[in-house]
């Protein structure tokens, strides 16, 4: 069993008139099973309100599934002797950069998640530092949150789950509200945690082109995973996630529409340099 | 009816101790029709710009005409100005209100006094436009997903037949299928209407495929005004204040540098398909020459 795995969930939202009657059932999550190892990064795309944001609340027992069950780190989140212990080895990270920090000082809000699990002071101070080193942010740790940019402040709530010491991450389109330059530090950041930290990372974004670094995609439509494979494999099929609401990279939309036009370049490419070195041979089946 | 900025500056907290200064001496024309994109780094004042539009904020110092007008003198009608420049804000929450969707998009036309046929009729094409279906015309704004309470946001300011259109971050939380709909929506109505559509955006991939002139802001400052090709042509000082290029625009700077002779100015996909294309015709053209 991998650091997180879901087996047959399913999750219904249940709505009730004032008298408690049942006025009506969504059913967000409809029979999903996945295995995450540890270390993976693994990317979660679907249009709006296919399922994502109430599978990644599964993943750290703010949600209890109706059916099936889910493992973090090996422990049932349906137990609650295991609520803290879950929490901590899985940290959330939402979208609204303005309402995850509370602190009145960078660092004291980076403190605060060791505190409350009672890490000794000294040890906190060192988490502290580590985990905003991690994030490029130590620099402005005797700053006002309130006076960060959009990509700082999610830096900082990366910095504040990662000081939990956790051994997996989900965050949940943790770029949406952010500028390109923004994007790209939470992205980089992310990506860190991963290949240096070996921290298993679930990322929800709508920005295809942050997905391309994923070990894995699952894409969800109706609350089901209904594609899953390497970006590569994922991103070959430029039709089918039209269909879903969603786009490919502008790269590998240019490689599509070229080949449609004839180019004989291979699916799925991910990169200008792959784009570049496909053209090439283009060149050289001219000459 | 156009407007013009001139010289305006806005300072927020002005008698406190800690004055910010998110617009400075800021000089523009907007002429009726455009489809202007305002692109800038979070905090380099675009919120604040576009509320001096229809006068919900007033300027620190300088002045704002609306057809001619100043609309800070005691005469001048503000609550005209607020029919005939909508604006959608950044968090749609902050303009639902009432207590279903179909009401909420009544109240901006029903201000305006006209008959309660012409404001439903008004209200009903709206959501038609934005593309909320019937069902969700009577339940409440606030049940509504994050998609939804945009669409249901920009109708309530469509319902009004604005003459301006101002769009502050509309498409941010929206999955790719959503963006494009609100925006291919909003280019049809632009077209269709010849009104003034005004877009706050931090996709550069977006203001370059829809808009004509791209505002780019920068500490409070206009960094560049201009064409999105001659904007974007400046990708590495973008970069330096926290934006960027098209994806595309760097995927043909890099076959240039690689000795492909295409343009490295283009801003969209059409373009670069046509240019590749273009650049393989030739070379096919030399080489039958060469035979
Ligand atoms: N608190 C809630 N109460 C009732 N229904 C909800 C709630 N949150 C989400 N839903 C519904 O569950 C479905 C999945 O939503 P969500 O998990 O938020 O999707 P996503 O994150 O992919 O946009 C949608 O149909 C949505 O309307
Ligand atoms: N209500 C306010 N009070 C004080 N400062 C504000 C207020 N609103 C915005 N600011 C400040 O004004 C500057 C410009 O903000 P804003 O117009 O919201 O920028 P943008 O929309 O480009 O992110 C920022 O420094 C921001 O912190
Ligand atoms: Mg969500
Ligand atoms: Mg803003």
């Amino acid at each position: 069993m991998g650091i997180i795995k879901v087996k047959d969930l399913v999750f219904e939202y249940i709505r009730r008139d004032e008298e408690g009657n049942v006025e009506g059932i969504t059913t967000a999550v409809d029979d999903v099973s996945f295995d995450i190892k540890q270390g993976d990064f693994v990317a979660v795309l679907g249009h709006n309100g296919s399922g994502k944001s109430t599978l990644a609340k599964h993943l750290n027992a703010i949600l209890y599934p109706t059916e099936g069950t889910v493992w973090v780190d090996g422990k049932d989140t349906q137990n609650d002797a295991y609520l803290w212990q879950i929490r901590q080895t899985a940290g959330m990270v939402f979208q609204n950069p303005d309402n995850q920090i509370i602190g009145q000082i960078v660092e004291e809000d980076v403190g605060f998640g060791p505190e409350n699990m009672g890490v000794p002071t000294k040890e906190i101070w060192e988490r502290v530092e580590e985990s905003l080193k991690a994030v490029g942010m130590y620099e402005l740790r005797h700053h006002s949150p309130n006076k960060l940019s959009g990509g700082q402040k999610q830096r900082v709530s990366i910095a504040g789950v990662i000081a939990m010491h956790p051994k997996c991450i989900i965050l949940d389109e943790p770029t949406a509200m952010l500028d390109p330059q923004g994007r790209k530090e939470v992205i980089r950041a992310v990506r860190a945690l991963n290949d240096v930290e070996n921290i298993t990372v679930i990322l929800i974004t709508h920005y295809m082109e942050e997905v391309i670094y994923a070990d894995k995609v699952f894409v969800m439509d109706k609350g089901k995973i209904t594609l899953q494979g390497t970006p590569r494999e994922v991103f070959s099929e430029v039709e089918r996630l039209k269909e879903l609401r969603l786009d490919v990279p502008q790269v590998t939309l240019l490689a599509h529409e070229l080949g449609q036009e004839g180019f004989p370049i291979p699916k799925g490419i991910l990169t200008k340099e792959e784009l570049r070195e496909a053209l090439d041979g283009c060149v050289n089946v001219l000459f | 009816m156009p407007i013009i900025l001139d010289k305006v500056s806005h300072i927020y907290g002005q008698d406190t101790n800690m004055p910010v200064k998110a617009l400075n001496n800021i000089n523009l024309v907007i002429p009726d029709g455009q489809f202007i994109g305002i692109i800038g780094h979070t905090g380099s004042g675009k919120s604040t710009l576009v509320q001096h539009l229809n006068g919900l904020m007033k300027a620190t110092s300088g002045n704002i005409y609306f057809n001619g007008e100043d609309i800070d003198d005691n005469d001048f009608d503000k609550k005209k100005l607020r029919s005939k420049v909508g604006l959608v804000f950044q968090y749609p929450e902050h303009q639902l209100f009432e207590t279903d969707v179909f009401t909420d998009v009544c109240f901006g036309p029903k201000n305006l006094g006209l008959s309660k046929k012409e404001v439903e009729l008004r209200a009903y094409e709206a959501l038609k436009l934005v593309g909320l279906e019937d069902e969700y015309f009577y339940q409440s704004p606030f049940d509504l997903s994050g998609g939804q309470k945009r669409r249901a946001a920009i109708a309530g300011v469509l319902a009004m037949k604005p003459q301006v259109l101002v769009l502050d971050e509309p498409t941010a939380g929206l999955d790719p299928k959503g963006r494009d709909e609100i925006l291919e929506q909003i280019a049809k109505l632009q077209k269709e209407t010849g009104i003034t559509v005004i877009l706050v955006s931090h996709s550069m991939d977006d203001v370059a495929r829809y808009v004509e002139r791209i505002i780019v802001m920068n500490r409070g400052c206009v960094m560049y005004d201009d064409v999105p090709r001659a904007v974007f042509r400046h990708c590495v000082e973008l970069e330096r204040i926290g934006l960027a290029a098209p994806q595309v625009t760097y995927i043909m700077k890099d076959l240039q540098a690689h000795g492909y002779d295409v343009g490295d100015d283009v801003t969209t996909i059409d373009e670069a398909k046509a240019q590749i294309k273009d650049y393989f015709a030739r070379l096919a053209a030399a080489k039958k020459g060469n035979r």
